[in-house]
Protein backbone atom coordinates (compact mmCIF):
# COMPACT_ATOMS: atom_id res chain seq x y z
CA UNK A 1 0.00 0.00 0.00
CA UNK A 2 1.27 3.13 -0.70
CA UNK A 3 0.30 6.41 0.94
CA UNK A 4 0.51 10.28 1.40
CA UNK A 5 1.83 11.99 4.37
CA UNK A 6 0.20 15.63 3.96
CA UNK A 7 1.83 17.52 6.26
CA UNK A 8 -0.02 21.01 7.44
CA UNK A 9 1.50 23.42 9.35
CA UNK A 10 0.00 26.93 11.15
CA UNK A 11 2.89 29.73 10.18
CA UNK A 12 2.03 30.98 13.40
CA UNK A 13 3.87 27.83 15.70
CA UNK A 14 5.75 26.29 13.41
CA UNK A 15 9.93 26.98 13.69
CA UNK A 16 10.78 29.38 10.50
CA UNK A 17 14.12 29.09 9.15
CA UNK A 18 17.01 30.84 11.20
CA UNK A 19 13.91 31.40 13.57
CA UNK A 20 14.45 29.57 17.44
CA UNK A 21 13.75 25.36 17.02
CA UNK A 22 14.42 25.26 13.31
CA UNK A 23 18.26 23.82 13.52
CA UNK A 24 16.37 20.73 15.83
CA UNK A 25 13.26 20.84 13.57
CA UNK A 26 15.94 19.86 10.43
CA UNK A 27 18.01 17.34 12.78
CA UNK A 28 14.81 15.43 13.40
CA UNK A 29 13.96 15.13 9.93
CA UNK A 30 16.89 13.73 8.86
CA UNK A 31 17.27 10.90 11.29
CA UNK A 32 13.47 10.50 10.41
CA UNK A 33 14.31 9.86 6.20
CA UNK A 34 16.97 7.24 7.57
CA UNK A 35 14.22 5.36 9.89
CA UNK A 36 12.36 5.69 6.75
CA UNK A 37 14.91 4.46 4.49
CA UNK A 38 16.06 1.46 7.13
CA UNK A 39 12.92 0.07 6.07
CA UNK A 40 13.93 -0.39 2.55
CA UNK A 41 11.07 0.30 1.03
CA UNK A 42 10.54 3.21 -1.68
CA UNK A 43 9.78 6.85 -0.68
CA UNK A 44 9.79 10.58 -1.72
CA UNK A 45 8.97 13.57 0.10
CA UNK A 46 9.79 17.00 0.09
CA UNK A 47 8.93 20.27 1.86
CA UNK A 48 7.27 22.97 -0.48
CA UNK A 49 8.26 26.82 -0.84
CA UNK A 50 5.28 29.02 1.94
CA UNK A 51 1.82 29.39 0.01
CA UNK A 52 2.38 32.86 -1.09
CA UNK A 53 4.40 31.62 -3.70
CA UNK A 54 1.68 29.26 -5.02
CA UNK A 55 -0.34 29.64 -7.81
CA UNK A 56 -3.63 27.91 -8.88
CA UNK A 57 -5.17 26.98 -12.15
CA UNK A 58 -8.54 25.52 -13.36
CA UNK A 59 -9.47 25.18 -16.85
CA UNK A 60 -13.55 26.17 -17.45
CA UNK A 61 -14.56 25.74 -20.75
CA UNK A 62 -11.33 25.60 -22.43
CA UNK A 63 -10.09 28.69 -20.81
CA UNK A 64 -7.21 28.29 -18.26
CA UNK A 65 -7.92 30.79 -15.42
CA UNK A 66 -4.79 31.16 -12.95
CA UNK A 67 -4.95 33.19 -10.14
CA UNK A 68 -2.86 34.05 -7.18
CA UNK A 69 -2.48 32.50 -4.00
CA UNK A 70 -3.18 28.33 -2.77
CA UNK A 71 -6.23 26.35 -4.03
CA UNK A 72 -7.60 26.34 -0.05
CA UNK A 73 -7.25 29.78 2.23
CA UNK A 74 -7.30 27.90 5.56
CA UNK A 75 -4.80 28.81 8.70
CA UNK A 76 -2.86 25.84 8.36
CA UNK A 77 -0.91 25.84 5.09
CA UNK A 78 0.59 22.47 2.78
CA UNK A 79 4.25 22.69 4.20
CA UNK A 80 5.21 19.18 2.74
CA UNK A 81 4.82 15.33 1.96
CA UNK A 82 6.19 12.04 2.01
CA UNK A 83 4.98 8.98 0.27
CA UNK A 84 5.64 5.81 1.48
CA UNK A 85 4.74 2.67 1.18
CA UNK A 86 3.31 0.66 4.04
CA UNK A 87 1.41 -3.15 4.81
CA UNK A 88 -1.30 -1.07 6.42
CA UNK A 89 -2.52 1.71 7.67
CA UNK A 90 -0.99 1.41 11.71
CA UNK A 91 2.22 1.61 9.77
CA UNK A 92 1.38 4.91 7.89
CA UNK A 93 -0.09 6.35 11.16
CA UNK A 94 2.95 5.26 13.38
CA UNK A 95 5.27 6.63 10.38
CA UNK A 96 3.15 9.87 10.56
CA UNK A 97 3.26 10.31 13.98
CA UNK A 98 7.09 10.48 13.51
CA UNK A 99 7.37 13.72 11.25
CA UNK A 100 9.07 16.04 13.17
CA UNK A 101 6.23 18.84 12.07
CA UNK A 102 3.29 16.51 13.41
CA UNK A 103 4.40 17.94 17.27
CA UNK A 104 3.18 21.87 15.57
CA UNK A 105 0.59 21.34 13.21
CA UNK A 106 -0.83 18.05 11.30
CA UNK A 107 -0.64 15.19 9.33
CA UNK A 108 -3.09 13.59 6.83
CA UNK A 109 -2.39 10.10 5.95
CA UNK A 110 -4.15 8.95 2.57
CA UNK A 111 -4.18 5.59 1.05
CA UNK A 112 -3.42 6.25 -2.87
CA UNK A 113 -6.08 5.46 -4.71
CA UNK A 114 -5.78 2.09 -6.62
CA UNK A 115 -6.78 3.18 -10.43
CA UNK B 1 -30.11 -15.96 7.81
CA UNK B 2 -31.84 -16.87 10.90
CA UNK B 3 -31.45 -20.46 10.60
CA UNK B 4 -34.30 -20.73 13.62
CA UNK B 5 -36.93 -20.92 10.75
CA UNK B 6 -35.90 -24.61 9.72
CA UNK B 7 -36.73 -26.78 12.53
CA UNK B 8 -35.45 -30.50 13.09
CA UNK B 9 -32.30 -31.87 14.61
CA UNK B 10 -30.25 -30.68 11.71
CA UNK B 11 -31.64 -26.93 12.05
CA UNK B 12 -31.06 -26.77 15.61
CA UNK B 13 -27.65 -28.28 14.93
CA UNK B 14 -27.04 -25.77 12.66
CA UNK B 15 -28.17 -22.76 14.61
CA UNK B 16 -25.95 -24.46 17.99
CA UNK B 17 -22.83 -23.78 15.73
CA UNK B 18 -24.07 -20.69 14.65
CA UNK B 19 -24.76 -19.59 18.05
CA UNK B 20 -22.38 -20.97 19.73
CA UNK B 21 -19.08 -20.54 17.00
CA UNK B 22 -20.93 -17.52 14.75
CA UNK B 23 -18.51 -14.97 16.11
CA UNK B 24 -15.13 -16.55 16.05
CA UNK B 25 -16.17 -18.17 11.76
CA UNK B 26 -16.97 -14.81 11.45
CA UNK B 27 -14.24 -13.41 12.32
CA UNK B 28 -12.15 -15.85 10.79
CA UNK B 29 -13.93 -15.44 7.55
CA UNK B 30 -12.62 -11.54 7.10
CA UNK B 31 -9.45 -12.22 8.28
CA UNK B 32 -9.35 -14.27 5.48
CA UNK B 33 -11.01 -12.09 2.76
CA UNK B 34 -10.11 -8.78 3.91
CA UNK B 35 -13.74 -8.04 3.52
CA UNK B 36 -16.47 -7.85 5.70
CA UNK B 37 -19.48 -8.13 3.08
CA UNK B 38 -17.80 -10.72 1.34
CA UNK B 39 -17.31 -12.60 4.57
CA UNK B 40 -20.84 -12.34 5.66
CA UNK B 41 -22.27 -13.43 2.18
CA UNK B 42 -20.42 -16.21 2.25
CA UNK B 43 -21.24 -17.19 6.07
CA UNK B 44 -24.94 -16.97 5.01
CA UNK B 45 -24.59 -19.52 2.22
CA UNK B 46 -22.13 -21.72 4.14
CA UNK B 47 -25.16 -21.73 6.39
CA UNK B 48 -28.11 -22.64 4.19
CA UNK B 49 -25.49 -25.21 2.67
CA UNK B 50 -24.97 -26.67 5.94
CA UNK B 51 -28.57 -27.40 6.09
CA UNK B 52 -28.50 -29.43 3.18
CA UNK B 53 -25.00 -31.00 3.37
CA UNK B 54 -25.79 -32.37 6.80
CA UNK B 55 -29.17 -33.71 6.59
CA UNK B 56 -27.94 -35.50 3.86
CA UNK B 57 -24.14 -36.87 5.52
CA UNK B 58 -24.71 -36.06 9.14
CA UNK B 59 -23.53 -33.59 11.32
CA UNK B 60 -19.39 -33.24 11.04
CA UNK B 61 -17.09 -33.39 14.06
CA UNK B 62 -15.99 -29.81 13.90
CA UNK B 63 -19.17 -27.62 12.35
CA UNK B 64 -17.26 -24.53 12.84
CA UNK B 65 -14.26 -25.75 10.97
CA UNK B 66 -16.82 -26.98 8.35
CA UNK B 67 -18.76 -23.56 8.14
CA UNK B 68 -15.28 -21.91 7.39
CA UNK B 69 -13.88 -24.44 5.10
CA UNK B 70 -17.44 -24.24 3.14
CA UNK B 71 -17.65 -20.71 3.22
CA UNK B 72 -14.18 -20.23 2.18
CA UNK B 73 -14.57 -21.96 -0.85
CA UNK B 74 -18.16 -19.68 -1.39
CA UNK B 75 -16.23 -16.75 -1.10
CA UNK B 76 -13.76 -17.62 -3.98
CA UNK B 77 -16.61 -18.75 -5.59
CA UNK B 78 -17.80 -15.37 -5.61
CA UNK B 79 -14.80 -13.65 -6.32
CA UNK B 80 -14.43 -15.74 -9.32
CA UNK B 81 -17.75 -14.45 -10.83
CA UNK B 82 -16.95 -11.10 -10.46
CA UNK B 83 -13.02 -10.84 -11.06
CA UNK B 84 -13.56 -8.66 -13.54
CA UNK B 85 -11.19 -6.08 -11.96
CA UNK B 86 -7.47 -6.46 -11.50
CA UNK B 87 -8.19 -5.98 -7.89
CA UNK B 88 -10.29 -8.79 -7.48
CA UNK B 89 -8.58 -11.09 -9.14
CA UNK B 90 -5.49 -10.73 -7.43
CA UNK B 91 -7.99 -11.25 -3.93
CA UNK B 92 -9.13 -14.31 -5.86
CA UNK B 93 -5.40 -15.68 -6.23
CA UNK B 94 -4.59 -15.31 -2.58
CA UNK B 95 -7.63 -16.58 -1.51
CA UNK B 96 -7.54 -19.91 -3.77
CA UNK B 97 -3.88 -20.53 -2.61
CA UNK B 98 -5.03 -20.08 1.47
CA UNK B 99 -7.84 -22.48 0.67
CA UNK B 100 -5.83 -25.12 -1.20
CA UNK B 101 -3.91 -25.17 2.03
CA UNK B 102 -6.56 -25.17 4.48
CA UNK B 103 -7.68 -28.88 5.53
CA UNK B 104 -11.77 -30.04 4.92
CA UNK B 105 -12.45 -28.87 8.52
CA UNK B 106 -10.10 -26.88 9.61
CA UNK B 107 -9.19 -25.74 13.71
CA UNK B 108 -10.19 -22.40 13.33
CA UNK B 109 -8.30 -20.35 16.13
CA UNK B 110 -10.10 -16.99 17.09
CA UNK B 111 -9.56 -14.11 14.96
CA UNK B 112 -12.00 -12.06 17.26
CA UNK B 113 -9.39 -10.09 19.00
CA UNK B 114 -8.13 -8.79 15.79
CA UNK B 115 -11.31 -8.32 14.52
CA UNK B 116 -12.17 -6.04 17.86
CA UNK B 117 -9.46 -3.86 16.95
CA UNK B 118 -10.02 -3.42 13.75
CA UNK B 119 -14.05 -2.16 14.30
CA UNK B 120 -12.70 -0.24 16.89
CA UNK B 121 -9.67 1.24 15.11
CA UNK B 122 -9.49 5.69 15.81
CA UNK B 123 -9.19 5.81 11.86
CA UNK B 124 -12.86 5.56 11.70
CA UNK B 125 -15.71 7.87 13.33
CA UNK B 126 -17.19 6.49 16.90
CA UNK B 127 -20.54 5.61 15.92
CA UNK B 128 -19.23 3.67 13.13
CA UNK B 129 -16.87 1.91 15.35
CA UNK B 130 -19.90 0.71 17.83
CA UNK B 131 -21.84 -0.39 14.81
CA UNK B 132 -19.69 -2.61 12.85
CA UNK B 133 -18.74 -3.74 17.02
CA UNK B 134 -22.23 -5.02 17.21
CA UNK B 135 -22.56 -6.02 13.85
CA UNK B 136 -19.30 -8.25 13.12
CA UNK B 137 -18.68 -9.43 16.65
CA UNK B 138 -21.77 -9.47 18.33
CA UNK B 139 -23.79 -10.50 14.93
CA UNK B 140 -26.53 -8.17 15.10
CA UNK B 141 -28.54 -7.10 12.02
CA UNK B 142 -28.17 -3.81 10.96
CA UNK B 143 -31.57 -3.21 11.40
CA UNK B 144 -31.18 -4.45 15.10
CA UNK B 145 -28.30 -1.93 15.39
CA UNK B 146 -30.51 0.88 14.34
CA UNK B 147 -33.32 -0.17 16.34
CA UNK B 148 -31.31 -0.11 19.52
CA UNK B 149 -29.73 3.11 18.62
CA UNK B 150 -32.81 4.95 17.41
CA UNK B 151 -31.49 5.71 13.97
CA UNK B 152 -32.99 5.21 10.47
CA UNK B 153 -31.72 1.34 8.96
CA UNK B 154 -30.85 3.00 5.09
CA UNK B 155 -28.49 5.74 7.54
CA UNK B 156 -26.90 3.16 9.50
CA UNK B 157 -26.53 1.15 6.80
CA UNK B 158 -24.50 4.12 4.78
CA UNK B 159 -22.35 4.38 7.91
CA UNK B 160 -21.70 0.65 8.20
CA UNK B 161 -20.43 0.82 3.77
CA UNK B 162 -18.75 4.07 4.46
CA UNK B 163 -16.66 2.24 7.14
CA UNK B 164 -15.95 -0.89 5.44
CA UNK B 165 -14.52 0.89 2.68
CA UNK B 166 -12.37 3.10 4.81
CA UNK B 167 -11.54 -0.56 6.48
CA UNK B 168 -10.65 -1.79 2.87
CA UNK B 169 -9.00 0.74 1.34
CA UNK B 170 -6.93 2.50 4.20
CA UNK B 171 -6.19 -0.71 4.58
CA UNK B 172 -6.92 -0.74 8.43
CA UNK B 173 -5.51 -4.06 9.59
CA UNK B 174 -6.90 -7.00 11.61
CA UNK B 175 -4.42 -7.38 14.14
CA UNK B 176 -3.87 -6.92 17.54
CA UNK B 177 -1.56 -3.53 18.04
CA UNK B 178 1.94 -3.84 19.16
CA UNK B 179 2.70 -3.98 22.90
CA UNK B 180 3.98 0.01 22.43
CA UNK B 181 0.41 0.97 20.83
CA UNK B 182 -1.90 -1.33 22.85
CA UNK B 183 -2.63 0.39 25.88
CA UNK B 184 -3.88 3.39 23.78
CA UNK B 185 -5.61 0.98 21.26
CA UNK B 186 -7.25 -1.23 24.29
CA UNK B 187 -8.80 2.13 25.63
CA UNK B 188 -10.98 2.70 22.08
CA UNK B 189 -11.90 -0.77 22.50
CA UNK B 190 -12.90 -0.32 26.20
CA UNK B 191 -14.64 3.04 25.46
CA UNK B 192 -16.75 1.43 22.47
CA UNK B 193 -17.87 -1.38 25.04
CA UNK B 194 -19.14 0.69 27.97
CA UNK B 195 -20.87 2.92 25.19
CA UNK B 196 -22.90 0.00 24.00
CA UNK B 197 -23.90 -0.98 27.40
CA UNK B 198 -24.60 2.84 28.09
CA UNK B 199 -27.02 3.34 25.01
CA UNK B 200 -28.86 0.42 26.57
CA UNK B 201 -29.10 1.53 30.05
CA UNK B 202 -29.87 5.27 28.74
CA UNK B 203 -30.64 6.36 25.56
CA UNK B 204 -30.89 9.81 25.23
CA UNK B 205 -33.92 10.19 23.87
CA UNK B 206 -37.29 7.53 23.22
CA UNK B 207 -39.74 6.22 25.78
CA UNK B 208 -38.26 3.60 27.11
CA UNK B 209 -35.44 3.86 30.05
CA UNK B 210 -33.62 -0.10 29.63
CA UNK B 211 -32.80 -1.21 26.27
CA UNK B 212 -32.09 -4.94 27.75
CA UNK B 213 -30.40 -6.47 24.33
CA UNK B 214 -27.36 -3.79 23.89
CA UNK B 215 -26.78 -4.39 28.08
CA UNK B 216 -26.63 -7.44 27.11
CA UNK B 217 -24.15 -7.43 24.03
CA UNK B 218 -22.02 -5.26 25.75
CA UNK B 219 -21.32 -7.90 28.93
CA UNK B 220 -20.63 -10.73 26.43
CA UNK B 221 -18.30 -8.52 24.10
CA UNK B 222 -16.58 -7.71 27.76
CA UNK B 223 -16.41 -11.35 28.43
CA UNK B 224 -14.87 -12.27 25.26
CA UNK B 225 -12.30 -9.62 25.65
CA UNK B 226 -11.02 -10.62 29.19
CA UNK B 227 -10.62 -13.93 27.83
CA UNK B 228 -8.76 -13.34 25.12
CA UNK B 229 -6.64 -10.71 27.23
CA UNK B 230 -6.18 -11.99 30.21
CA UNK B 231 -3.50 -10.44 31.38
CA UNK B 232 -4.83 -6.62 30.55
CA UNK B 233 -6.57 -5.48 34.05
CA UNK B 234 -9.05 -3.19 32.85
CA UNK B 235 -11.04 -4.98 30.65
CA UNK B 236 -11.84 -6.66 33.63
CA UNK B 237 -12.35 -3.82 35.55
CA UNK B 238 -14.80 -3.07 32.84
CA UNK B 239 -16.54 -6.22 33.18
CA UNK B 240 -17.06 -6.22 36.73
CA UNK B 241 -18.64 -2.15 36.56
CA UNK B 242 -20.97 -3.56 33.54
CA UNK B 243 -22.31 -6.61 35.96
CA UNK B 244 -22.45 -4.28 39.05
CA UNK B 245 -24.51 -1.92 37.07
CA UNK B 246 -26.50 -4.17 35.27
CA UNK B 247 -27.57 -5.87 38.73
CA UNK B 248 -29.56 -3.14 39.36
CA UNK B 249 -31.60 -3.23 36.35
CA UNK B 250 -34.31 -4.38 37.19
CA UNK B 251 -34.41 -1.47 40.18
CA UNK B 252 -33.86 1.51 38.50
CA UNK B 253 -36.89 1.58 36.81
CA UNK B 254 -40.58 2.27 38.14
CA UNK B 255 -43.15 -0.10 37.10
CA UNK B 256 -44.88 2.97 34.93
CA UNK B 257 -41.20 2.98 33.20
CA UNK B 258 -39.75 6.29 35.47
CA UNK B 259 -36.04 6.25 36.38
CA UNK B 260 -35.73 5.50 40.19
CA UNK B 261 -32.50 6.89 41.95
CA UNK B 262 -30.28 4.99 43.37
CA UNK B 263 -31.04 5.85 46.69
CA UNK B 264 -34.84 5.06 46.33
CA UNK B 265 -34.15 1.93 44.49
CA UNK B 266 -35.61 -1.27 46.58
CA UNK B 267 -31.97 -3.01 46.96
CA UNK B 268 -33.27 -6.89 47.43
CA UNK B 269 -34.59 -6.14 43.66
CA UNK B 270 -30.63 -6.25 42.86
CA UNK B 271 -29.43 -9.13 41.10
CA UNK B 272 -27.61 -10.98 43.74
CA UNK B 273 -25.93 -13.42 41.56
CA UNK B 274 -24.81 -10.13 39.28
CA UNK B 275 -23.50 -8.59 42.16
CA UNK B 276 -21.20 -11.39 43.41
CA UNK B 277 -20.12 -11.83 39.65
CA UNK B 278 -19.17 -8.35 40.03
CA UNK B 279 -17.44 -8.10 43.30
CA UNK B 280 -15.57 -11.34 42.12
CA UNK B 281 -14.07 -9.82 38.97
CA UNK B 282 -13.35 -6.69 40.91
CA UNK B 283 -11.08 -8.96 42.81
CA UNK B 284 -9.26 -10.27 40.39
CA UNK B 285 -8.70 -6.46 38.64
CA UNK B 286 -7.70 -5.61 42.41
CA UNK B 287 -4.93 -8.44 42.32
CA UNK B 288 -3.26 -7.32 38.92
CA UNK B 289 -2.87 -3.81 40.62
CA UNK B 290 -2.09 -1.23 38.43
CA UNK B 291 -6.36 0.54 38.47
CA UNK B 292 -7.47 2.38 35.41
CA UNK B 293 -10.37 4.19 35.68
CA UNK B 294 -12.98 1.71 34.86
CA UNK B 295 -11.53 -0.65 38.06
CA UNK B 296 -11.99 2.63 40.00
CA UNK B 297 -15.83 3.18 38.66
CA UNK B 298 -16.09 -0.59 39.48
CA UNK B 299 -14.72 0.61 43.36
CA UNK B 300 -17.64 2.92 43.57
CA UNK B 301 -20.57 0.54 42.02
CA UNK B 302 -19.25 -1.84 44.35
CA UNK B 303 -19.34 0.48 47.62
CA UNK B 304 -23.10 0.79 46.78
CA UNK B 305 -23.42 -2.79 45.73
CA UNK B 306 -22.15 -4.10 49.17
CA UNK B 307 -24.18 -1.18 51.22
CA UNK B 308 -27.63 -3.03 51.84
CA UNK B 309 -29.48 0.66 53.01
CA UNK B 310 -28.92 3.88 51.07
CA UNK B 311 -28.49 5.74 54.37
CA UNK B 312 -25.38 3.62 55.18
CA UNK B 313 -23.46 4.12 52.26
CA UNK B 314 -19.79 5.01 53.14
CA UNK B 315 -19.37 8.40 51.00
CA UNK B 316 -16.02 9.08 52.34
CA UNK B 317 -14.80 5.94 51.10
CA UNK B 318 -16.57 6.83 47.58
CA UNK B 319 -15.59 10.42 47.44
CA UNK B 320 -11.79 8.93 47.71
CA UNK B 321 -11.92 6.67 45.04
CA UNK B 322 -13.43 9.52 42.82
CA UNK B 323 -10.22 11.55 43.96
CA UNK B 324 -8.42 8.78 42.43
CA UNK B 325 -10.79 8.49 39.50
CA UNK B 326 -10.33 12.27 38.67
CA UNK B 327 -6.34 12.05 38.50
CA UNK B 328 -6.41 9.23 35.83
CA UNK B 329 -10.08 10.57 34.10
CA UNK B 330 -9.59 14.42 34.67
CA UNK B 331 -13.00 14.81 32.92
CA UNK B 332 -16.24 17.47 33.81
CA UNK B 333 -18.22 14.72 34.80
CA UNK B 334 -16.56 12.68 37.24
CA UNK B 335 -15.85 15.98 39.00
CA UNK B 336 -19.61 16.29 39.51
CA UNK B 337 -19.84 13.13 40.55
CA UNK B 338 -17.22 13.68 42.87
CA UNK B 339 -19.23 16.75 43.97
CA UNK B 340 -21.93 14.51 45.32
CA UNK B 341 -20.10 12.60 46.87
CA UNK B 342 -18.86 15.16 48.70
CA UNK B 343 -22.32 16.34 49.45
CA UNK B 344 -23.47 13.13 50.59
CA UNK B 345 -20.64 12.93 52.94
CA UNK B 346 -20.77 15.86 54.35
CA UNK B 347 -23.56 18.80 53.54
CA UNK B 348 -25.09 19.58 50.59
CA UNK B 349 -23.73 23.41 50.68
CA UNK B 350 -20.12 21.46 49.97
CA UNK B 351 -21.10 19.88 46.57
CA UNK B 352 -23.20 22.74 45.51
CA UNK B 353 -19.91 24.82 46.09
CA UNK B 354 -18.11 22.65 43.74
CA UNK B 355 -21.09 22.22 41.35
CA UNK B 356 -21.17 26.15 40.73
CA UNK B 357 -17.38 26.52 40.33
CA UNK B 358 -17.57 27.55 36.60
CA UNK B 359 -15.13 25.60 35.61
CA UNK B 360 -17.68 22.50 36.03
CA UNK B 361 -20.65 24.63 35.41
CA UNK B 362 -19.31 26.04 31.94
CA UNK B 363 -18.58 22.83 30.39
CA UNK B 364 -21.94 21.36 31.53
CA UNK B 365 -24.38 24.05 30.95
CA UNK B 366 -26.12 21.79 28.15
CA UNK B 367 -25.83 18.65 30.22
CA UNK B 368 -29.33 17.68 31.55
CA UNK B 369 -27.14 15.70 34.41
CA UNK B 370 -25.91 18.73 35.52
CA UNK B 371 -28.62 20.64 36.29
CA UNK B 372 -30.32 17.57 37.94
CA UNK B 373 -27.77 17.45 40.32
CA UNK B 374 -28.03 20.55 41.14
CA UNK B 375 -31.64 20.52 41.81
CA UNK B 376 -31.46 17.63 43.70
CA UNK B 377 -28.77 19.57 45.93
CA UNK B 378 -30.82 22.33 46.41
CA UNK B 379 -34.03 20.51 47.51
CA UNK B 380 -31.91 18.72 49.84
CA UNK B 381 -30.74 22.21 50.71
CA UNK B 382 -34.50 23.18 51.08
CA UNK B 383 -33.70 26.23 48.86
CA UNK B 384 -37.14 25.20 47.03
CA UNK B 385 -37.64 28.50 44.23
CA UNK B 386 -33.74 27.48 42.76
CA UNK B 387 -33.57 23.77 43.13
CA UNK B 388 -37.13 24.16 40.41
CA UNK B 389 -35.25 26.59 38.44
CA UNK B 390 -32.42 24.08 37.87
CA UNK B 391 -35.07 21.20 37.68
CA UNK B 392 -36.77 23.35 34.59
CA UNK B 393 -33.21 23.70 33.22
CA UNK B 394 -32.53 19.94 33.49
CA UNK B 395 -35.84 19.28 31.67
CA UNK B 396 -34.75 21.68 28.51
CA UNK B 397 -31.58 19.75 27.94
CA UNK B 398 -33.51 15.82 27.49
CA UNK B 399 -35.85 14.33 25.15
CA UNK B 400 -35.91 11.32 26.86
CA UNK B 401 -39.55 11.03 28.16
CA UNK B 402 -39.25 8.16 31.39
CA UNK B 403 -36.31 11.41 32.09
CA UNK B 404 -38.85 14.14 31.76
CA UNK B 405 -41.68 12.32 33.75
CA UNK B 406 -39.25 11.86 37.07
CA UNK B 407 -38.50 15.72 36.11
CA UNK B 408 -42.41 16.32 36.77
CA UNK B 409 -42.33 14.31 39.75
CA UNK B 410 -39.65 15.91 41.86
CA UNK B 411 -41.53 19.40 40.84
CA UNK B 412 -44.40 18.38 42.00
CA UNK B 413 -42.67 17.06 45.09
CA UNK B 414 -41.33 20.38 45.67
Amino acid sequence: MKYMLIIANDPETHPVPGGPGWDELMAAYGTFAEQLASHGKPFSGDPLAPPDTATTVRVRDGKTITVDGPFAETKEWLSGYFLIECDNLDQALQAAAMIPSAKYGAVEVRPVAHM
Amino acid sequence: MSPTDRPGPVGAAVERAYRADGGRVLARLISITGDFDLAEESLQEALIAALRTWARDGIPDNPAGWLVTTARRKAVDRLRRHASSERRQRDWGELSIAWTLGTPAEPIGDDRLRLIFTCCHPALPLGARVALTLRALGGLSTAAVARAFLMPEPTLAQRLVRAKRKIREAAIPYEVPAEEELPGRLDAVLAVIYLIFNAGYLPPSGDTLVRVDLCDEAVRLGGVLTRLLPDEVEPIGLLALLHLQDSRRAARVGPSGQPVTLEEQDRRRWDGEKVRRGLELLDAAAALGRPGPYQLKAQIAAVHARTARAEDTDWAAIVACYDALLTVEPTPVVALNRAVAVAMAGVPADGLALLDDPELAGPLASYHLYHLTRADLLRREGRREEAAGAFREARRHTDNQAELAFVERRLREL
